[in-house]
């Protein structure tokens, strides 16, 4: 399971969800990603893209009333809000290359320090690799969120000073999310911005395979 | 006096060769062609180059074409899926190559394909593997990565409705790849659950515009993919 202390699943989505401004187009990835939508602050709006071809992605609808031809891109089926449209993939992906979205929200099998992202494949011999729009996401969309576990199931820390694992995009995450703290990537490296309750510096940085930097007001 | 329509998904898919290049419409069973890739596993083309966002689900579909071991290629951006084990066994077993593409790259590179376009640049996948061996150029300070158009010798897809003329509208996600894959396929055979009258579809409607349709055949209840797995269909 996850650490004893920290955030659950719940929490860090409903987390990231504090930081998304209103009005925000955004882009949810798979697994902890695709929860932020639950915890909508009050007040504001998002619309969610989804890269298959929808804007103004509703909450999946009840069992048995779903359609087998309305799905996401985890391939859910999901429903459309009053104000969403349809469109095909190249439109979908200039969407996507062309900066129009405000945010992508995705998980992560490790970061580094300078922001490059893996997510797509552990390179293992018999993995098969599937790579989706992960690539086309952190290229193009004008900023990129990890939510993630700080460490694997094993352990082992997933902030790194470089990735092992074949990169999704260089450079390319602005800010991490895990169980935790909340981890700016900047010029310096990986600075913490915020503890979650319970948790010390010292703790994170334990987990942590790439030194931290302290919030800029703890220094 | 035009009409593309043919009478059954059998007649539609009796030119496809052995050794052609087919894109295939769909994401997940969402635009899937079932019917069309039944009728072209009955018609027995092989060495097929498939290009399709993933590799089918269960035993039914593009799993199933792939499964009779009908295709000797695969160009997509996913090729796992939760309940198909078909494609991933084939190549563990090194029985079927893999183009792997992302998602983004893989839809402009059909989009210019049809639009006559041979190549572009992107940035997606810059600084990855899947930009190893090919060439990189920079504008304006930024890396991107050069890709190549796509064609293909057949499009099967998977439409709504259609009239006559082969003008489509489509079922909401399904969408997806099939209108850039009408502009990419040298013949382009769409299966739709309903056929209407030239006129029958508002002209400010139209999604693909007939001249990219060279085919058009009903199939009134098309059957989804994931109602076929729980029902335990495999095909044939």
């Amino acid at each position: 399971m996850t650490s004893p202390i920290g955030l659950d699943r719940e929490q860090m989505a409903q987390r990231v969800a504090l930081d998304i401004p209103d009005g925000s187009y955004v882009n949810l990835g798979i697994g902890i990603p695709e929860l932020i939508a639950k915890y909508v602050p009050e007040g504001r709006e998002f619309i969610y893209h989804t890269e298959n071809g929808l804007l103004g992605m509703g909450p999946s609808p009840e069992e048995g009333l779903g359609e087998p031809e309305l799905i996401n891109a985890g391939k859910r089926q999901v429903t459309a809000l009053p104000g969403a449209a349809y469109f095909h993939h190249a439109d979908s992906f200039s969407m996507i290359r062309g900066g129009h979205l405000d945010l992508c929200v995705l998980g992560a099998l490790q970061v580094a320090k300078n922001g490059d992202l893996a997510n797509w494949s552990t390179g293992g011999p018999d993995a098969i690799p599937a790579v989706g729009g992960a690539m086309d996401l952190v290229a193009g969309v004008k900023q990129i969120f990890v939510v993630t576990q700080h460490c694997t199931k094993k352990g082992e820390p997933k902030l790194v000073d470089t990735c092992t694992f074949p990169l999704t995009g260089v450079g390319v995450v602005s800010r991490i999310y895990t169980d935790l703290a909340v981890i700016d990537v900047t010029p310096e490296g990986l600075r913490v911005v915020e503890l979650s309750p319970g948790v010390d510096f010292a703790y994170v940085q334990e987990r942590t395979g790439t030194e931290l930097l302290p919030a800029a007001n703890d220094s | 006096m035009i009409d593309k329509t043919v009478p059954s998904v059998a007649d539609a898919v009796q030119e496809i060769h052995d050794g052609a290049t087919i894109m295939v419409g769909g994401f997940g069973e969402a635009g899937s062609p079932v019917e069309l890739i039944h009728a072209l596993i009955d018609q027995g083309a092989s060495d097929l180059t498939v290009i399709n966002n993933n590799t089918g689900s269960g035993e039914v579909g593009l799993a199933a074409l792939i499964n009779a071991g009908r295709v000797k290629k695969m160009i997509c951006s996913y090729p796992r899926s939760r309940n198909s084990t078909v494609f991933p066994d084939l190549y563990r077993s090194n029985k079927i190559e893999l183009e792997l593409v992302p998602q983004g790259t893989l839809a402009e590179r059909i989009r210019a394909g049809g639009a006559g376009i041979p190549g572009f640049y992107t940035p997606a996948s810059v600084g990855t593997p899947l930009a190893e061996g090919k060439e990189l150029r920079s504008f304006e300070g930024k890396d991107f990565v050069l890709e190549h158009g796509l064609r293909a010798d057949f499009a099967l897809l998977k439409a709504k409705c259609a009239d006559c003329y082969g003008n489509l509208i489509y079922n909401k996600t399904a969408r997806n790849f099939s209108p850039l894959m009408a502009m990419a396929g040298a013949t382009t055979i769409v299966q739709v659950a309903e056929i209407v009258h030239a006129g029958g579809i508002d002209p400010e409607h139209v999604i693909t515009p007939g001249i990219f349709v060279q085919q058009v055949v009903r199939v009134p209840n098309p059957a989804h993919e994931s109602q076929l797995v729980r029902d335990g269909v495999t095909y044939p």
